[in-house]
């Protein structure tokens, strides 16, 4: 079953071309490496399927819906640049408010689920202002997955990572893959991507430079895409 | 989640916010008060020609110091992203508006009623003998302040002179809201009968509130999302 369906997607910002006829699906259950250089369009693209701004051209579709319904926005998860938690609000409070806007039935017990899963029961009703970066980004992974999203867009999600929060992150990722859900995942590192992903496309300069499976080749050599497929 | 319990979450969170770190409502009382002593000191507390100004000073203070909450509105959402998050959630954008829309509501009311009374003081005036009305004459102007405001602190959101651009931008849409609103408080603060001619300024009101909001409600995905 096709999870994520992209087909002859543009973006401009004013004149510029950010993405040129992107076309490619993702399959159900699949782990997608979104590579490319920066500036390539990859935050564009998941932006885009995230439902946070619009195609010029072309059409996404995702989990059989439009990006921007609510239906299927309550069954993705986004991890972005930002943490997107609330300084001024508690751990307790950011999870169970985001808890409330997805709709789910238990929001003080889920929150609760959801501290304790990513080691900061402890520290439930401190601010966030007064949280280290690690514990900020376990509040972040855990307010993307407390929902248990179909679809995880993911937005070079091991980036300033301290460690404890890049254990939390593959743990969740590698149960999200047994349980069948899709990644989509923009990184620029190689390796600890490649060896979670099922599949790899490669953006350069907005094109899709390659689209396939991820290969052994690829796992022993994470630069291989790039001197096969990448500019010069 | 029903429009109204999502819209009450992001208003909730707001207000939450806000009580913690109190920079919108101080920045905009100081302001309000400020402002109402400076002008005391340009015009003759308790003389005919204030009497005749006094709903056009109290609204452009209301006016001048909603801005200071209302651009906050949704530039305190661009910390850490929380914009996208709000976006990215089911929550639709007209709900999202609805809950800042309330929020700043009933900020603005707070600041709307803690300097009312300091009018009065510094302006000789006395305490309206239908201050109901007038109250609804504040909710219902108030109002329309606040889903204006609301909808362009969306729209300058990501510009880096929003804070010239928001009131800039707010002002002449607030016009015919404002016109209503100074009217109907001059007479009630003047303590003068209310005219069958009045009640169209009441009307105005009502129709400004309602028409914009239903606008706002509609346009606001297109703000957000594009």
């Amino acid at each position: 079953m096709t999870a994520v369906a992209i087909e002859g997607v543009w973006k401009f910002y004013g004149d510029f071309p950010a993405l040129k006829d992107i076309s490619f699906n993702v399959d159900g259950g699949a782990c997608l490496a979104l590579l490319g250089r920066n500036g390539a369009g990859k935050t564009t693209l998941l932006r885009m399927l995230a439902g946070l701004s619009k195609a010029a051209k072309g059409s996404i579709t995702i989990l059989g819906g439009d990006a921007r319904a609510e239906k299927t926005r309550a069954r993705i998860g986004v991890l972005g640049h930002g943490i997107g938690v609330y300084e001024e609000l508690s751990a307790f409070e950011n999870l169970r408010l985001f808890a409330r806007l997805y709709g789910i039935e238990n929001p003080r017990q889920i929150a609760m689920e959801w501290l304790e899963r990513t080691g900061l029961d402890r520290v439930s009703d401190g601010l966030v202002r007064e949280f280290s970066r690690g514990m900020r980004q376990r509040l972040a992974v855990a307010r993307a997955f407390l929902h248990n999203p179909s679809l995880l867009l993911l937005d070079e999600p091991f980036t300033a990572l301290d460690d404890r929060a890049i254990a939390v992150l593959q743990g969740l990722l590698k149960g999200a893959l047994a349980e069948g859900r899709t990644i989509i995942m923009s990184t620029h590192q190689l390796r600890e991507a490649l060896e979670l992903a099922t599949d790899v496309a490669l953006i350069n300069r907005g094109k899709l430079a390659y689209r396939g499976e991820r290969t052994r080749e690829m796992l022993e050599d994470p630069g291989w895409l790039y001197r096969h497929y990448g500019e010069a | 989640m029903s429009f109204l319990q999502q819209a009450l979450a992001i208003a909730g969170k707001d207000l939450r916010s806000e009580i913690r770190s109190k920079e919108t409502v101080n920045a905009s009382l100081s302001f309000a008060l400020v402002i109402l002593m400076l002008f005391s000191f340009a015009f003759d507390p308790g003389s005919d020609q204030v009497r005749e100004i006094s709903g056009g000073l109290l609204w452009l203070v209301y006016a001048f110091a909603g801005t200071l909450i209302l651009n906050r509105s949704f530039a305190r959402e661009l910390v850490n992203d929380c914009l996208d998050a709000l976006i990215s959630s089911p929550a639709s954008g007209a709900q999202l508006f609805f809950g800042k829309c309330l929020a700043n509501y009933l900020l603005l009311m707070v600041v709307e009623c803690v300097s009312f009374p300091v009018f009065i003081i510094f302006y000789n005036a006395r305490w309206p003998a239908r201050w109901g009305l007038l109250f609804l004459v504040m909710l219902l102007g108030t109002w329309g302040i606040t889903v204006i405001g609301t909808l362009f602190s969306a729209m300058t959101v990501n510009l880096r002179l929003r804070e010239l651009m928001l009131p800039t931008l707010v002002y002449p849409m607030l016009i015919p809201a404002l016109l209503g609103a100074i009217r109907l408080s001059t007479v009630l603060i003047a303590g003068e009968a209310l005219e069958t001619d009045d009640q169209i300024w009441f009307k105005l009101l009502a129709g400004f509130d309602v028409i914009f909001t239903v606008l706002s409600l509609a346009l606001v995905e297109i703000v957000l999302v594009g």
